[in-house]
């Protein structure tokens, strides 16, 4: 009985344990009970995703309302792999967050990160479960308000400065959604995605479908921090405290890529997107452009997070190639990128996180000699890093795989070779932290001294999966291909 | 899999000994290629370990006869390396030193090309800090060159591997032979390896810097791993004879006239890599036999050199032929170990190299080409000569240097002496080696006609040494740099640059100036766009992020219109 209402379960859950985070006030209790909240989802999601292999698309009328009147909750291969992907991340971070926010944020405010942790959580697997288009914005604007609430609990005041310029660009992204999909219902009447996808064709012929489609899709690059419209992002993740840096990281951006994907090929369908519209000629060269520029600045940067900021504005790029591609592998490279980055840029954070708990700083200068002071920690740090550039036996190399398969296939060898080459730049910007931290020797030796256990069990557990799902792609990649298939429309 | 993968127990291993602490550290190093070995004899042949790596069916683990020959040669490696190693309180070298042959036996059983590309590329990046372990400025320029190439080797047989299956839909590792573009690919990615002729500085450059235990370790695995990799895919292919070639003869004037003696060796390898290039060129089972057998022979007897050499290093401090000699006197245990791997390496009846190079020599004549016979006759009298004589000569003897040290630790004394047992049990005995074999094999070394011909060679090059020596005219031991192709991109190249510049006037100057310019314009307009005060690399306003973004949305409106 409670099975058939897991849709809505894994919404609810997190968005009114938020409030009751503000009421525990209590901090270890408030703690205990996102946990549990963090935990409880992570079954869910993992049941549904497991339900949907087995039995198909899940369709949940929202209070009995049938579709396209009521809000309808439509979960299938794509959206319930993001829903895990948040889920595991979400709850790997919440472990994290019990030493690692006890000493970035001030103690007066940590039930309302906790709760402002659970409403961004709940606004995330809203955008991906929900089958509604403006329910979409609803939970974009959820996520992003509580977001903005996140970043500005950064200790540094340059915090509410990034906030503030998240806020902006933020807005401005969700504004021209809202726009896009006013016009989609201008033209068509209904707001839930099927029934988008089935009156849509008889306007493409109108500029307004065209207008609608621009508006929507710079709406969700700003969000995606797609090059060049990712501005907001370095400042944003380098000043949070380092917990949030991880979360965004991980889920955030792919969220919104995720709603990009659907938008573009289950509403409007990939014959009016790269056909008559041809954006992937457009697409293609912007997340080339992409990998390259975002790559070039983190190289040159001093201070990790940036460093690792601009990397992920790279790694999109690589996100939004898999997409251009427009063929089963492509996606297929695309979506399990997305998941692969997921594991380890968080990680890659949490690794961070770990220094700055012990030394205060992510600045580059800072971390001399890391290498001997947190062995451990930057252990982590190099295998994630390893993913990071796609060194074989990481997940990294999975992904790089499958995009470069997917050049090769259209035969594009020239986009492959890039696509090749751009690690290079990888392998730099990950060297310059490491040689930093292993080969040049602190002012002052300080003793070692690690991060406490739940935070390096979090790490490790994100570490590890970028390990274990370079080895064990099944879950990944077939989930992934089936999931390329569906939004193609292509029958296995 | 009920089977355990024979490189997971060098690989996990390896990096258990970093955790250890030194005595039990000692311990484990020498037991796990026991132990890897044991495993080795348990597994059946046939294709295990079947993986499905997103949609693709991997074979991570394929066991025949060409597999095993290669998996006990470098159990037995890693074996002798540990042991030679033992002495040392390092925990980089022995832990690296064992993750790296743990590589070079997953590569050998590797059942596709994916497989084969993981072991590959780990092949590379675990011994890179075998070089980097030296210390010092030198070995990390030389470890970054050395890494580049094998890196660049990985990256192509990755495509190699993309194009094969988007061509065949298989990625199964079995004969590729020559015909379409990846095959080159291919090839060439296992050449570099391979240390083909214009391909090879990267072995003369980074061996001879790495520490006297690194080398060791490095002499054995990636060259081999190469050499498996080509009769695996390449058997038969006449190219190769060509380029073995070549390779048995241009590395012998290199190792006469150089200095540094483990330089002289990486040399001598190139030349005996070239018969096995050579025997699997000729393919069928003489050809593939003779190139196998001498690998495995290759690997015991080199490293045999190299652990000598290595000794007289770790003692004196110095392998310049210019400052050793007399050493006999303080190091005569490394001194014999040291001729019996000089005897070996030149092929001397009772020896290991005898049973296996005469093999390949015997497949050329079979073949018909005499010019090839010629060849292969007088490249095995210039080993016999810069390695068989030169190499004791100069360290051990020669004009006495006046160097008094101890002999080698005892760890190193033993590892040479099972390696010099093993010279001379395979050479005297060579069933042992013939029966594990690829192909039956129906060739007897011990015929009158082989056994003429060799010691004619022998003492046909020990009268060239000793007229050559009595009469002056031996090319003396200097301490001087010796130049290779490498010199080309290394000097010639940006020398030419220069010269050209010079003699070619304002114009070209002006070209040339101006290119240089244009590269340094270009690297420090990168920096100053991304560095964190640049355009890309700073905070952005947010008026300029709301316009960027408002532009944007003009150029997709225009763009879809």
């Amino acid at each position: 009985m409670i099975d058939a209402h897991l849709p809505i379960l894994l919404i609810v859950a997190p968005l009114v344990s938020a409030p009751l985070c503000v009421l525990l006030r209590q901090k270890t209790l408030v703690w205990a009970f996102a946990f549990v909240v963090c935990l409880a989802s992570l079954g869910m999601a993992s049941l549904l995703l497991v339900r949907v292999l087995q039995d198909g698309v899940i369709s949940y009328a929202l209070g009995g309302w049938i579709a396209p009147w009521g809000i309808e909750y439509r979960v299938d291969v794509v959206n319930a792999f993001v829903l895990l992907l948040v889920a595991i991340i979400a709850a790997a971070l919440v472990v994290f967050a019990l030493p690692s926010a006890a000493d970035e944020i001030a103690a007066e405010q940590h039930y309302l990160f906790y709760a402002a942790y659970l409403l961004c959580f709940a606004g995330l697997m809203g955008i991906a479960i929900t089958g509604d288009a403006f329910n979409v914005f609803v939970f974009l604007e959820i996520s992003s308000l509580s977001s903005y609430a996140l970043i500005a609990l950064g200790r540094d005041r340059r915090a509410l400065i990034a906030s503030y310029q998240y806020l902006i660009m933020g807005t401005l992204g969700a504004t021209f959604i809202v726009i896009g999909i006013g016009l989609m219902y201008m033209m068509t009447g209904t707001l839930n995605m099927a029934d988008l996808s089935e009156r849509l064709p008889a306007m493409f012929e109108t500029r307004t479908a065209m207008v609608a489609f621009a508006f929507l899709s710079v709406g969700l690059a700003i969000k995606a921090a797609m090059f060049p419209l990712h501005a907001w992002l370095p400042n944003a993740y380098c000043y949070a405290p380092s917990v949030v840096t991880a979360f965004l990281a991980a889920t955030a951006t792919k969220v919104s890529i995720y709603a990009f994907l659907r938008f573009t090929f289950t509403v409007w369908g990939a014959e009016f997107v790269f056909e008559r519209l041809n954006f992937d000629a457009l697409l293609i060269p912007l997340s080339l452009v992409g990998i390259y520029a975002a790559s070039l600045s983190a190289i040159y940067q001093t201070d990790v997070k940036r460093l690792l900021a601009y990397s992920s504005v790279a790694q999109i790029g690589y996100m939004m190639l898999g997409i251009g591609f427009v063929s089963v592998t492509g996606l297929t490279g695309g979506m399990v990128h997305l998941f692969n980055h997921a594991m380890m840029k968080a990680a890659l954070f949490l690794a961070v996180g770990c220094v700055v708990l012990r030394v205060g700083s992510s600045k580059l200068a800072d971390w001399k000699g890391m290498g001997r002071r947190m062995p451990i920690t930057m252990a982590a740090f190099v295998l994630a890093g390893l993913s990071l550039i796609g060194v074989p036996l990481t997940v990294g190399f999975v992904s790089k795989w499958y995009l470069i398969l997917a050049a090769l296939e259209k035969g594009w060898w020239p986009i492959a070779l890039l696509a090749l080459l751009s690690s290079l730049l990888a392998v730099v910007y990950v060297w310059r932290v490491v040689e930093v931290a292993y080969f040049q020797r602190m002012d002052e030796p300080a003793p070692v001294k690690e991060a406490p256990w739940p935070m390096q069990v979090s790490m490790w557990v994100l570490t590890g999966a970028t390990l274990y799902f370079g080895l064990q792609t099944d879950l990944t990649v077939r989930v992934a291909q089936r999931a390329a298939m569906g939004l193609l429309g292509v029958t296995p | 899999m009920g089977e355990v993968h024979p490189a997971l127990i060098l690989l996990a291993g390896g990096l258990l000994l970093f955790a250890l602490p030194t005595g039990p550290r000692r311990v484990v190093s020498v037991l796990l290629p026991v132990f890897g070995f044991l495993n080795l004899l348990a597994i059946p042949e046939g294709a295990m370990w079947q993986i499905t790596w997103g949609g693709y069916e991997m074979v991570a683990l394929r066991v025949d006869k060409l597999s095993l020959l290669f998996g006990y040669s470098f159990h037995l490696a890693a074996f002798i390396g540990a042991i030679y190693a033992l002495h040392l309180k390092d925990r980089l070298q022995i832990g690296t030193g064992l993750i790296y042959a743990g590589s070079g036996v997953g590569a050998v059983f590797a059942g596709d090309l994916i497989a084969l590309f993981v072991f590959w590329e780990l092949l590379a990046i675990t011994s890179v800090f075998l070089v980097w372990a030296r210390g010092g400025e030198r070995a990390l320029r030389s470890g970054m060159r050395y890494l580049a190439m094998q890196i660049a080797s990985g990256l192509l047989l990755l495509i190699g591997a993309v194009c094969c299956y988007l061509k065949t839909g298989s990625l199964s590792f079995d004969h590729i032979g020559l015909g379409a573009t990846y095959h080159y690919l291919l090839l060439f990615a296992f050449g570099i390896k391979c240390a083909f002729p214009l391909l090879h500085n990267w072995l003369i450059d980074a061996y001879p810097e790495s520490t006297p235990a690194g080398t060791v370790f490095l002499s054995a695995f990636t060259t081999k791993t190469a050499v498996y990799a080509l009769a695996r895919g390449f058997a038969g292919e006449e190219v190769l004879i060509y380029i073995g070639a070549v390779m048995t003869i241009f590395p012998i004037f290199y190792a006469a006239i150089e200095n540094d003696m483990r330089r002289v060796l990486s040399y001598s390898m190139i030349n005996q890599i070239g018969f096995m290039t050579v025997g699997i060129g000729l393919g069928g089972a003489l050809g593939i036999n003779g190139a196998v057998s001498h690998a495995f022979n290759d690997v015991i007897f080199k490293g045999l050199l190299f652990m000598s050499m290595g000794a007289i290093l770790f003692r004196t401090g110095s392998i310049k032929a210019s400052e050793l000699g007399g050493l006999y006197k303080s190091m005569p245990w490394t001194c014999a170990c040291c001729i019996v791997g000089a005897s070996s390496i030149s092929a001397i009846p009772l020896f290991s190299g005898f049973i296996s190079k005469s093999m390949v020599i015997q497949g050329a004549a079979d073949s018909g080409a005499v010019v090839l016979w010629l060849v292969l006759l007088f490249a095995s009298a210039g080993v016999l000569h810069h390695a068989g004589i030169k190499i004791p000569f100069f360290a051990f003897f020669s004009h006495d240097a006046k160097i008094r040290c101890r002999e080698a630790p005892l760890n190193m004394r033993v590892a040479m002496t099972i390696s010099a047992v093993l010279c001379v049990v395979i050479g005297s005995y060579p069933p042992l080696l013939y029966d594990l074999l690829p192909h039956p094999v129906d060739y007897v070394p011990y015929t009158t006609t082989h056994v003429v011909l060799q010691l004619q060679l022998v003492f046909f090059a020990v009268l060239a040494f000793v007229v050559l020596m009595l009469t002056g005219n031996y090319p003396p031991e200097l301490p001087c740099v010796n130049l290779d192709v490498d010199w080309v991109y290394r000097r010639a190249l940006p020398a030419a640059v220069r010269g050209v510049v010079r003699t070619g006037g304002p114009i070209v100057d002006g070209f040339f100036a101006g290119g240089k310019a244009l590269v340094q314009k270009l690297i420090a307009a990168i920096r100053e766009q991304h560095n964190t005060e640049g355009l890309f690399g700073r905070a952005w306003l947010s008026q300029s992020n709301v316009l960027i973004a408002i532009i944007f949305l003009a150029i997709y409106l225009i763009y879809f219109f």
